[in-house]
């Protein structure tokens, strides 16, 4: 048996892992009788489905008609930097404030791009936080902390 | 004449000023992110549901209407100009648009465009109009395992219909209901997969979900081949002569008809009408070898039909609750955040908003005429911007929605890790659209399985025998079988090879 599409059996596999976890945590709530279902029934049909699915998508990965296909590499740099800058802004925002914060995003997920600079940078954060300001905050009035919370 | 009423109805509420200028925000809105690559209709909605919770649910409605559609027409603009489709719809009006634009026809491409996609909007809003009564009419009679029939059948077409192999589109839908199956049980208000977490008691959001993916894992993809150059065309003259517009004029009818019958399927859209058209516009031509080269029939048919589907893809969601694609859920999302149950019963419990948001899409497309037309060198303008400074900018409009659902960071984390998660979804080529459908209309399929089920006393074999649900599930096993027949398969795979 060879591997052709490691794409396709990846994608199954996971889709079988996902369906064997859901369905042990679904053993936890009661399945009631068909006419009565309780809370676990209908995760437990969707995991079956799930379940078979991935292992027909892995069956049919390895078949010697699928095309051959790899998985392709991460980068992993800019994943790391866009989603990141997320969480910081996350754990910033209530503590430091918009205006810190989206400066933070803005400048962690700019340098994700490898054309990065900072001058081109610098400005395009000021002027997209005065705008966000001025939208959001003074505009449509959405409530946001602005500043630090010790000022 | 109850059409007459209704339609003037529509236009009273769509003609108030407020809902004028909701609309236009929309169609400038829509516009603007259809001539931006790398950001749709789906993302940008889900940006700005947060922020419709303001607003009132018509301007609301309207508003994200006018994305939508509004995004079919910026996408074809840069597709003529710049050979760049901004949107999966205009990928082929890009083929024959580009060329006229080399042959310095750009201006004569923009103006059949605009000319199609405007015809085309005012016969979908006729068609809507017509046929939404009749349907939601006939919807009040659906039971439990009737709306179960239905969301089986609308979900398999979906997922038939839509690029990417049929088996994982499948498995990425049955992964959405299952992310809807986290919260509280609505029969006995038991905690499923709650993990102990207060937040996710309600379920899980799927705005953040939604911008996780089509926001910021989107990015990550495209930020590995960045700069792109253009060559901008000068637009000259926008008329089209005699002969054009003698070439266009049956492209034009035949292309909205197309359009306003495919986006009234489940899973039909805009993108898919595009092609159809083009391919049978090809097919029927008595001049084939002129596509591809400038053919005006290339622009005109794709760009009617893709703005009919656009518009007639509302019908399936005011007449029965269903969202036949992504962007439909999340509109699903909004007619929730002010309460409105999508449904048949929408047309007789709001009727001003009803027919308001149809009135308001024909006057969108008069105002997408006016405002494209004159503006095309604005947008052009727009695509120079490089993206090193256009995602950031993104980001942090996505990263303010998210935190104005609930006024809370909880979700800001889950849309973090949602872009890890996204981002080996894209890396696996996992179609993450029918994710989106699985995780709206699971708690549906859901709720309707478990009342027919219950009525049956049990008894599965009810979906069956029962005429209407039985023919509604036969249609859905049918489609299905036929796409996985090898034959068919290749076939399908060709035609929806972008």
């Amino acid at each position: 048996m060879q591997i052709r599409d490691q794409r396709a059996l990846v994608s199954g596999a996971i889709f079988l892992v996902i369906a064997v976890v859901v369905f042990m945590m679904s053993l936890e709530y009661e399945a009631g009788t068909s006419a009565r279902m309780g809370p676990g029934y209908f995760p437990r049909i969707l995991s079956v489905g799930l379940g078979v699915l991935g292992l027909v998508i892995m069956a049919g990965a390895v078949k010697r008609t699928a095309p051959v296909e790899r998985l392709e590499p991460w980068t992993l740099a800019p994943l790391l930097w866009i989603a990141g800058s997320v969480a910081v802004f996350a754990f910033l925002l209530p503590r430091l404030g918009l205006v810190i914060s989206l400066a933070v995003l803005l400048i962690g997920s700019s340098l994700a791009s490898h054309e990065f600079t900072w001058r081109g940078t610098i400005v395009s954060t000021v002027v997209l936080i005065v705008t966000a300001l001025g939208a959001f905050v003074y505009g449509i009035g959405l409530q946001f902390p602005v500043w630090p919370t010790i000022f | 004449m109850d059409l007459l009423a209704n339609l003037s109805l529509g236009f009273q509420h769509a003609l108030t000023f407020n809902n004028i200028a909701y609309a236009f925000i929309g169609c400038l809105l829509g516009t603007l992110i259809g001539v931006l690559p790398g950001l749709g209709p789906l993302a940008t909605i889900a940006m700005l549901l947060p922020i419709t919770y303001s607003l009132s649910p018509d301007a609301a409605l309207i508003m994200l209407a006018g994305i939508y559609y509004g995004a079919q027409y910026g996408g074809s603009t840069t597709a003529i100009i710049v050979n760049l489709p901004g949107e999966s719809s205009s990928v082929v009006t890009a083929i024959d648009g580009y060329q006229m634009a080399r042959q310095g026809r750009a201006g004569v491409a923009l103006s059949t465009a605009a000319i199609g996609s405007f015809f085309a909007g005012c016969t979908a809003t006729l068609a809507i109009a017509a046929f939404a009564p009749i349907l939601s009419e006939a919807a009040l009679q659906f039971g439990p395992k009737e709306y179960f029939a239905l969301m089986i059948l609308g979900i398999l077409l979906a997922t038939v219909l839509s690029t990417g192999p049929v088996l994982e589109s499948l498995g990425m839908v049955i992964l959405g209901a299952m992310i809807s199956l986290v919260g509280t049980d609505v029969n006995t208000g038991e905690q499923r997969f709650t993990f102990g977490l207060t937040q996710l008691y309600d379920g899980v959001d799927f705005v953040p979900l939604a911008m996780g993916i089509f926001g910021f894992a989107e990015i990550v993809r495209n930020l590995r081949s960045e700069e792109r150059s253009l060559v901008t065309q000068k637009i000259t003259n926008l008329f089209p002569t005699r002969d054009d517009w003698r070439k266009m004029t049956a492209p034009i009818l035949r292309g909205s008809a197309l359009g306003t019958f495919l986006g009234i399927l489940p899973g039909g859209g805009a993108a898919l009408a595009s092609f159809a058209s083009y391919t049978l516009e090809k097919k029927i031509s008595r001049t084939p070898e002129e596509f591809g080269h400038g053919a005006i029939a290339g622009v005109a048919g794709p760009e009617s039909a893709n703005n009919a589907a656009a518009q007639t893809s509302f019908i399936p969601l005011l007449t029965l609750g269903l969202p036949s694609n992504a962007v439909m859920a999340l509109i699903v999302g909004a007619m929730m955040i002010h309460n409105i149950q999508p449904g048949p019963q929408v047309m007789t419990s709001n009727p001003g908003l009803f027919w308001g948001l149809i009135a308001s899409m024909w006057v969108g497309n008069l105002m997408l005429v006016i405002l494209n037309l004159p503006l095309v060198g604005l947008w052009v303008k727009l695509l120079t911007i490089p993206y090193r400074f256009l995602y950031p900018a993104i980001m942090m409009f996505c990263c303010i929605g998210i935190y104005s659902i609930k006024n809370d960071t909880f979700e800001l984390y889950q849309a973090a890790l949602v872009c890890v998660v996204g981002y080996g979804i894209l890396q696996l080529k996992l179609p993450p659209a029918p994710m989106l459908l699985g995780l709206v209309l699971g708690p549906q399929v859901e709720e309707n399985f478990r009342r027919a089920m219950l009525l049956s006393r049990g008894d599965a074999t009810v979906f069956f025998t029962s005429p209407l649900s039985g023919t509604l599930l036969a249609i859905a096993v049918v489609a299905l079988i036929f796409m996985m027949l090898p034959s068919i398969r290749a076939r399908r795979e060709k035609a929806l090879q972008e």
